[in-house]
């Protein structure tokens, strides 16, 4: 290219060719800046970044935690539920029976009872009979004995005399009321 | 001979000539030139700007931060991690100061009144270059050792024996010679051809509308203007292709030499 020799034949520096001055104004800069930008600023903002990454996923790793902590209540909440029904149904089976037999014994009982006191009754009836019946044979002994003693006494001589004997004898018997008795 | 054919034989093109700077005054040193002054700026500016962004990073980020994340995590996720992989984060110093210098002092081509890429003066390439060159070798012998470096590097395997003859001096040649040199020229040369091609575009508007208008000279002027004004969004966005180029292929030399090729 006559052009490309013209321009770097023309003011005799090629624009190829550095010059000194600028290569070390150029590191000079350079160092600068990464001094500057690389050690010092880039460092926070790399900081920043992965705290900020940090704290995303943190707070999406605290959601889920919380879920699974409401989830891990509900679970057991549910059982204990479930465990209570059961209780509840175990408790009702069991009171069901107890009633069952309490009322088998008290109905047992109260038969024990009123047999005791129909035996009782039997027997003080008996009693009573048995008094009864040895105090009446004591009794019509004396008093067959006395009216046999009046009848034999009067002389039996006719039948309304007889009469009157029995009946006075019935009067008297009347009249004395132990005798009654 | 036609009046617009007098008044091109007038126009100068602008050549190499407009990257020479004089020092900035009379009596300034003479490494005191505009390109220089402009390095040093932009230093300072992209110093600044960091610091207003990550100095005192907040866990919500907002303002001047925001800016600053956008670009560490586009030169994280585009540069670093491709190439880097698990040592992406501790390679991001160096790879986002050099990218985010590169990337001002390409700028600095559009930026009125400042308008000169810095990098279009090559030392400045050949500095981030020679940093890279040396990281690369010293990292290559550090992790593969001096004979695995170069046995990597020449000789990959799973090749025909024959092939070698071939490849092993073409892959010395293009990985210690050639890489580091179109490292440095490949930034150079873009923003050196830009910044030559937005002057010429720029000298003929100027030229042809308000030097020497003529009536059939206006519509070449006008052609002028609107091609520096087209130029220059297509010179932005190739300023920062170069920014990310020149760091994506430090990141892969520096990969390269972290872990051989497989």
């Amino acid at each position: 290219m006559t052009l490309a020799a013209t321009f770097l034949a023309a003011e005799g520096e090629s624009p190829l060719l550095p010059h000194a001055y600028e290569l070390v104004v150029g590191s000079f800069a350079f160092l600068v800046v990464f001094l500057v930008v690389g050690k010092i600023l880039t460092p926070r903002i790399q900081k920043t970044l992965a705290e900020r990454t940090e704290a995303i996923e943190g707070g999406i790793k605290k959601a889920e935690d919380a879920q699974a902590e409401a989830q891990r209540t509900l679970e057991q909440y549910r059982a204990q539920l479930a465990e209570a029904r059961q209780e509840a149904a175990r408790l009702r089976e069991e009171a069901r029976e107890q009633g069952a037999a309490i009322k088998a014994e008290l109905r047992e009982e109260a038969q024990a009872e009123a047999r005791r006191i129909i035996e009782a009754a039997h027997a003080q009836i008996e009693a009573d009979r048995q008094q009864a019946f040895t105090q009446l044979r004591g009794e019509i002994g004396r008093l067959s004995t006395e009216l046999a003693s009046r009848i034999v006494g009067e002389s039996l001589e006719d039948e309304a005399r007889q009469r009157r004997i029995v009946d006075r004898f019935l009067e008297e018997l009347e009249g004395r009321p132990e005798a009654v008795r | 001979m036609t009046p617009l054919m007098l008044v091109a034989d007038d126009f100068k093109a602008p050549g190499p000539s407009i990257f020479d700077f004089p020092p900035l005054f009379d009596g300034a040193p003479y490494w005191l030139t505009k390109p220089v002054l402009m390095a040093l700026f932009g230093a300072v500016v992209v110093c600044a700007v960091a610091w207003s962004a990550f100095a005192n990073p907040k866990l919500v980020p907002r303002g001047m931060q925001n800016l600053g994340e956008m670009g560490y995590q586009f030169v994280r996720d585009q540069v670093a991690r491709p190439f880097l992989g698990k040592d992406a984060e501790r390679w991001m110093p160096l790879l986002l100061s050099l990218f985010f210098l590169i990337l001002l002092w390409n700028f600095f081509g559009v930026i009125p009144l400042i308008q000169i890429p810095v990098a279009s003066h090559i030392a400045f390439p050949i500095v981030f270059a020679i940093t890279i060159y040396v990281i690369k070798i010293y990292l290559g012998i550090k992790h593969q050792g001096l004979g695995g470096y170069f046995k990597n590097m020449m000789f990959p395997p799973g090749l025909p024996k024959p092939i070698y003859v071939l490849l092993a001096p073409i892959e010395f040649l293009s990985n210690l010679i050639i890489a580091p040199f179109t490292h440095a020229v490949r930034l150079f040369a873009n923003m050196f051809a830009g910044h030559l091609i937005l002057a010429f575009f720029s000298m003929v508007g100027f030229w042809f509308l308000f030097e020497k208008p003529t009536p059939l000279g206006a519509g070449l002027g006008v052609v002028g203007v609107i091609m520096t004004i087209a130029m220059t969004g297509f010179e932005m966005f190739i300023e920062f292709l170069q920014a990310f180029l020149f760091t994506m292929l430090a990141a892969m030399y520096i990969g390269n030499s972290l872990h051989a090729e497989h």
